[in-house]
């Protein structure tokens, strides 16, 4: 689909997610997205097209682009978070498409934890609702650098600049209370392609970018942490080769830098063992380097013989993260058994799973006020709030303001293997103190 | 290295091979599908990247539907050596020997009957992790397929029921005969594989690349002349310039005129297509859901 992607030029990728309530008109908008960036293939428009004589009376119906099962086109309505790829000569972008209806909110929060962006749609008529407070307060608390508020099905509303700004305004009264820095305003109607690809006739009082025009152009501050050095252990890298003497004693910690940048001779810490050693080599299949950083995936060979294995975590000495078997974090509940304080789960951290209890359930997030409202007793589906874990080893871990990949978690429910929740964790109450100075083995 | 920043494909890369490790540290007993397809070899490539110097953590499987085009065969054999790579292959025909597999009364298309021969490997092997090539933007019910994507007992996905995917968080624990497939090339496009095969100086099987064959017109395709669905009189024949897109069996697998001959003479047309890489496949023009009904029963 990337038709007119640039070849050998570095492109960035962005990552957004769209969400609404049902008959917001999600499905249509990116329907209409793809089809006005030319995005679309021949067979695809004539599957649409198929399609259109047995479900809308000959007329194109964009949402059945996305709305790919047969039993959301039956019900008319999206059931889960849905991919899309498109790219123009500037950008290459990744779509998650989540659906808006109350039960299926933790489809919004997997399509959302890796965005750059979210676009929350908002129908011109009603206004804001209770999805549009509940979407906007998730996009904050995932830290979602960027948002944008479509107002969409502007036609009904006589494209009336009065309405678009009491909606703008219905926003804005909540918005200082989230910690969304950048958002966007944008009048449009999907349906009829207004403001989406091509500016609209009908907005001469809007002087923005159409929604393109900012998805192509908008700034993706860095969502690294070139900071601290993170890098969590996925795997243990052990050739054993009995035949060549350079791999025989060859051991290499594998694993995706989760922040910061790696030097070789770097002084590095390994956590929760607490020994503090040098890197001797940054290994990768195509050649040793000199330096890596986060993202980057990457075997690390250390100048000492120490235990490592999956799930501890190479630090850097220069920012220490904390190391605690006590925790406090905000969790989106996501499955229909309730949190239940007490019964134990298995927490999965960075590449460490280990079990865990919830002890307390602190407050929930009330979702028409975003008051918070304590002591609730427990969390049920789709609800946000705040909880203190106990488990079974230390984490090793950061705030997840400093850091999204060593500060997220998911909970996960023995017996059934469900992923219940998604957590974000606070800032440790105190950093690691390494007992040792220069501990060499 | 210094600007500290990566392209499309080196954020693709990262991102695939920190799922095969999860692989790796999560699973007893993983396999990786590797049919010599274009999207297998960019995940042998990314295993090889991930595991090296060590040996690949898991053995290549692979279900021979006994109408795969020879020249993929010929590859998939060739790659595993070369890696030193274990390789299993399980054929459609062995499991309609054995009464796994059973087709019904003039059922030419061996692509239902993959599905209980993988089940059967899977048992046969204990498997407990699946690795396969299989990409969002190929079809529509593949855009919501997850990372890892959780199988029951029978095999069967449950597109309502799919674990919530969260940050780079995958929950691969399984109960006892329950079994995961992992996609590491999920957000990859069609156009970043073949990009990815440039810049890692990739072999493809040459199939790939223009050549001569004697094509037979057929539901609006060009498809290879075989025996095994022979031309009626009716149907046009002829010789043709020609390249595959995409493979899958020799009796429904589209053949598109091209004058292709290198890789970036692809890259160069796919830029410019206008029908999708699964166009030109017969299977999945069976109906609307023709993909989901395959998956929902245990496709890959």
């Amino acid at each position: 689909m990337s038709s007119s992607a640039p070849v050998n030029v570095p492109v960035d990728i962005l990552r957004f997610n769209t969400c609404g309530s049902v008959d917001d008109g999600k499905s249509t908008l990116i329907g209409r997205l793809l089809y006005d960036s030319k995005s679309l293939m021949e067979d695809q428009i004539e599957a649409l097209e198929r399609s259109a004589d047995i479900t809308g009376g000959g007329q194109i119906n964009l949402a059945n682009l996305t709305d790919g099962l047969r039993a959301e086109r039956e019900q008319g309505i999206t059931i889960d978070v849905a991919y899309r790829y498109f790219a123009t000569p500037r950008r290459k972008f990744i779509i998650a498409d989540t659906p808006g209806h109350v039960q299926y909110t933790r489809n919004m929060v997997t399509g959302a934890s890796s965005a750059n962006l979210s676009i929350i749609l908002v129908d011109a008529r009603t206004g804001v609702i209770e999805q549009s407070r509940r979407h906007t307060a998730i996009a904050s608390l995932l830290r979602i650098p960027h948002l944008v508020v479509a107002v969409n099905k502007m036609d009904l509303v006589g494209w009336s600049e009065q309405r678009f700004m009491e909606i703008r305004a219905q926003f804005e009264e909540f918005l200082p209370r989230l910690d969304i820095k950048d958002v966007k305003f944008i009048p449009m109607s999907a349906l009829n392609g207004d403001n989406v690809v091509d500016p609209s006739p009908h907005t001469p009082w809007y002087a923005g970018p159409t929604l393109l025009g900012h998805l192509e152009t908008v700034h993706i501050a860095s969502d690294w942490n070139l900071q601290a050095f993170r890098l969590p252990v996925q795997w243990v890298n052990r050739p054993n080769n009995p035949t060549d003497a350079a791999l025989h004693d060859f051991r290499g910690f594998s694993g995706q830098i989760a922040g910061g940048i790696v030097r070789v001779g770097q002084r590095v810490l390994a956590l929760p063992a607490g020994i503090v050693t040098t890197v001797k080599q940054i290994w990768t299949f195509d050649g040793p380097v000199d330096e890596a950083f986060c993202p980057q995936s990457v075997t690390l060979v250390l100048e000492h013989d120490i235990d490592i294995s999956r799930g501890s975590m190479l630090i850097g000495a220069a920012h220490l993260p904390g190391a605690a078997t006590e925790l406090d974090a905000d969790v989106c509940w996501m499955h229909s058994r309730p949190l239940e304080p007490g019964k134990k789960y298995y927490l999965k951290h960075t590449a460490h799973t280990v079990q865990a209890v919830v002890t307390e359930v602190v407050n929930k997030l009330n979702m028409s006020t975003l008051d918070t409202e304590d002591a609730p007793g427990r969390l049920a589906m789709n609800d946000i709030g705040e909880i203190r874990i106990r488990t079974a080893k230390p984490l090793v871990f950061d705030g997840y303001a400093t850091n999204r990949l060593t500060g997220s978690f998911i909970l996960i429910e023995q017996g059934t293997n469900a992923t219940v929740a998604a957590g974000m964790l606070m800032p440790p109450r105190e950093v690691v103190k390494p007992e040792v100075g220069d501990y060499v083995i | 290295m210094h600007s500290y920043h990566l392209d499309h494909l080196q954020h693709l890369e990262t991102e695939a091979i920190h799922i095969m490790r999860e692989v790796a540290g999560e699973f007893e007993r993983p396999a990786l599908l590797f049919s010599g397809g274009k999207d297998s070899i960019c995940l042998l490539r990314l295993a090889e990247k991930a595991f090296r110097p060590s040996d690949l953590p898991t053995p290549l499987l692979n279900v021979d539907t006994g109408h795969h085009f020879p020249e993929l065969n010929e590859f998939r054999d060739r790659r595993a050596k070369q890696l030193g790579a274990k390789l299993i292959i399980r054929t459609v025909e062995e499991a309609i020997a054995k009464g796994i597999a059973q087709p019904s009364p003039g059922e030419i298309s061996r692509n239902r009957l993959q599905i209980p021969t993988l089940l059967a490997a899977i048992e046969e092997f204990r498997f407990d992790c699946c690795i396969g090539g299989a990409r969002r933007d190929e079809e529509k019910a593949r855009a919501k397929e997850r990372f890892f994507s959780f199988r029951d007992a029978f095999g069967q996905w449950d597109p309502k029921n799919q674990r919530p995917e969260i940050w780079n968080l995958y929950n691969g624990r399984l109960n006892p005969g329950e079994n995961m497939r992992v996609f590491p090339l999920s957000n990859w496009t069609e156009m970043d594989v073949w990009e990815y095969i440039q810049r890692e100086k990739l072999e493809v099987p040459s199939i790939y690349f223009s050549h001569k064959r004697q094509c037979v017109r057929r539901g609006g395709q060009w498809l290879p002349a075989n025996d095994l669905v022979p031309p009626k009189p009716s149907e046009e024949v002829r010789e043709l310039v020609v390249r595959v897109r995409t493979i899958g069996d020799i009796i429904s697998t589209g053949c598109v005129e091209s004058p292709a001959t290198t890789v970036s003479d692809i890259i160069a047309e796919i830029a410019a297509a206008r029908v999708t890489e699964r166009g030109s496949r017969a299977d999945d023009k069976a109906s609307e859901a023709a993909m989901e009904d395959r998956k929902k029963a245990g496709y890959f």
